[in-house]
């Protein structure tokens, strides 16, 4: 049932999103944006989302015919409460550090018997066609934890380890354009044309940031993940394609986690 | 009578190309080396084995503490400050429509952009140019009247055209991308970016 709604509603909110995205390019567009994020403050569309991925949590339609309550997230098995601000994390039982969404191909394969191409290859939605299973799962869990701090501890060897290399990654400028995230966010009230970049070098940015994704973004009629956000700078930083579900994208995800310690987790937020 | 052994000799040897090795070093930590090979995959017009060979420039700025004052930067600036290609005299301002269009378009070299896209230059990414385009971003200073500020001596011509052509050149670990000396635009294409900017009769300049 939900599915279906969040697939008409998706289709009713991107035609009315036109006007505004394709409106003239001026300073007015970010007013606009605001003024029709105040309008629907209350109803963020994310909220069917997050229906539909609690669906998916409970469902059984899967080759093993089991829901995902035996999926432990770091807190124990089912627990969800709590658990997105404490990923990414060390996981003993397979000696890794995973994030969230390396957590859940885990889950779907051991414990639900999806196939690592059932469980990795539709990770964003496309346009016109059916919404990814993985953004509902991820946006319902990861509301799960709003109103909670980040807490990211760095405990374990392991984790410490990825942050490093996440940070290793943040700071590295390659390509034709020599580009690397500290290109466009290590700096104050920068833009890219009319978009503003957040400052992952200033904890406060960082911290609101980091704690508004998974988002509704009002320009795509969709609700995106960090891994989107992060897939597509990479395009805009020409660097190769990143692999859904790899551990470099945990290593920059544990960087950025990590510079949120701490800081308000309020997803899923309302983007331009 | 040799004073210094054969064996000593050779590990003298060994440590002095060993030490001038790491100095000039463009090769990553294996650990990081090993995760972006693993995590990232060629498309497009980006290719990963190509990507992943890091020219010095690169090595160099990809550290967390960059010490931009010191003797490598200075060398670095020098080494690409000799490697910039000039056009002849009176023949470095091509036409200042093309160039706005340059300016304009963020094409090329993405992974998703097909091999043959024309490159655009996306200047208006990062900097303020013509006053009639307000949405232009602000990671770089407002280039608007650029000539008309400046003047258009040889001096400014021979200067900007060194700065879109390598702007590490001149400042070492700039946000700037390297047209030139990476390939992005061609040197019809800086021309005529060039027009943009100091042309007398370029909007820009009015
Ligand atoms: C060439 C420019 C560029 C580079 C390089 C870049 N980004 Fe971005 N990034 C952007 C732009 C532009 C936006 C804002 C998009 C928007 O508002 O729609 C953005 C947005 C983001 C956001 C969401 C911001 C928010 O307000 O919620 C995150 C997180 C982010 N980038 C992380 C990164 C990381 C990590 C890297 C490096 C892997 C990176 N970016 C590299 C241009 C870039
Ligand atoms: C990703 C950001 C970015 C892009 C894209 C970019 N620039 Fe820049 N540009 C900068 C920054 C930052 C500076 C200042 C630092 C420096 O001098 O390197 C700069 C400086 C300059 C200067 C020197 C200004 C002065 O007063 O000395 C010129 C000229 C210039 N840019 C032209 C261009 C042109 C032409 C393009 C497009 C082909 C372009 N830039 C694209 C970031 C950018």
């Amino acid at each position: 049932m939900g599915r279906l709604v969040i697939n008409l509603i998706r289709l009713g909110l991107v035609i009315c999103s036109l006007g505004l995205s394709h409106g003239h390019a001026d300073d007015g567009t970010i007013s606009a944006v605001q003024e029709y994020r105040d309008l629907l403050s209350d109803s963020n569309p994310a909220e069917l989302w997050i229906l539909s991925g609690e669906e998916l949590w409970f469902s059984t339609t899967n080759p093993n015919e089991v829901s995902l309550e035996k999926c432990d997230l770091g807190k124990g098995p089912g627990v969800l409460k709590g658990a997105y601000v404490e990923l990414p994390r060390y996981f003993p039982d397979v000696e890794k550090v995973m994030d969230l969404e390396q957590r859940l191909i885990h889950c779907r394969m051991v414990i639900q018997g999806l196939s690592r191409y059932e469980a990795t290859s539709y990770p964003f939605t496309k346009r016109g066609e059916e919404t990814s299973e993985i953004e509902m799962l991820v946006t319902f869990i990861a509301s799960e934890s709003k109103g909670m701090r980040m807490n990211i501890p760095l405990n374990h060897v392991a984790e410490k380890n990825m942050f490093d290399l996440g940070k290793q990654l943040f700071y590295f400028r390659a390509g034709s354009h020599d580009f690397g995230c500290i290109t466009c966010h290590s700096g104050d009230n920068k833009r890219i044309r009319l978009q503003e970049l957040p400052n992952f070098k200033n904890q406060e940015q960082a911290r609101k940031t980091y704690g508004s994704w998974p988002a509704y973004r009002v320009s795509a009629g969709e609700v995106r993940t960090m891994q989107h956000r992060l897939y597509d700078c990479f395009r805009q930083q020409r660097f190769p394609e990143a692999t859904y579900g790899d551990d470099l994208m945990t290593a920059l995800i544990m960087f950025l986690a990590k510079s949120a310690d701490g800081g308000l987790y309020n997803a899923p937020a309302m983007k331009r | 009578m040799n004073l210094v052994s054969r064996p000593i000799k050779f590990t003298i040897l060994c440590l002095v190309l060993g030490v001038s090795k790491l100095a000039f070093s463009t090769e990553l930590n294996p650990q990081f080396h090993e995760l972006l090979e693993n995590g990232l995959r060629s498309k497009g017009p980006v290719q990963l084995e190509f990507f992943l060979q890091l020219d010095p420039i690169q090595k160099f700025c990809s550290e967390s503490s960059v010490d931009i004052q010191g003797d490598k930067a200075s060398l670095l600036m020098s080494e690409a400050r000799q490697q910039i290609q000039y056009p002849d005299d009176g023949d470095y301002v091509g036409d200042w429509r093309e160039g706005e269009k340059i300016a304009q378009s963020g094409k090329g070299l993405r992974f998703n952009d097909s091999d043959d896209t024309k490159n655009g230059g996306n200047c208006y990414a990062c900097h303020q140019i013509r006053k009639e385009e307000l949405a232009y971003g602000t990671l770089g200073p407002s280039l608007y009247q650029y000539g008309k500020l400046r003047g258009y001596s040889k001096e400014i011509l021979r200067y900007t055209w060194g700065k879109i052509f390598n702007p590490q050149a001149f400042l070492i670990c700039s946000n700037m991308p390297r047209y030139g000396h990476k390939g992005i635009l061609t040197m019809e294409q800086m021309r005529d970016l060039m027009g943009l900017l100091l042309d007398p009769e370029s909007p820009v300049n009015e």
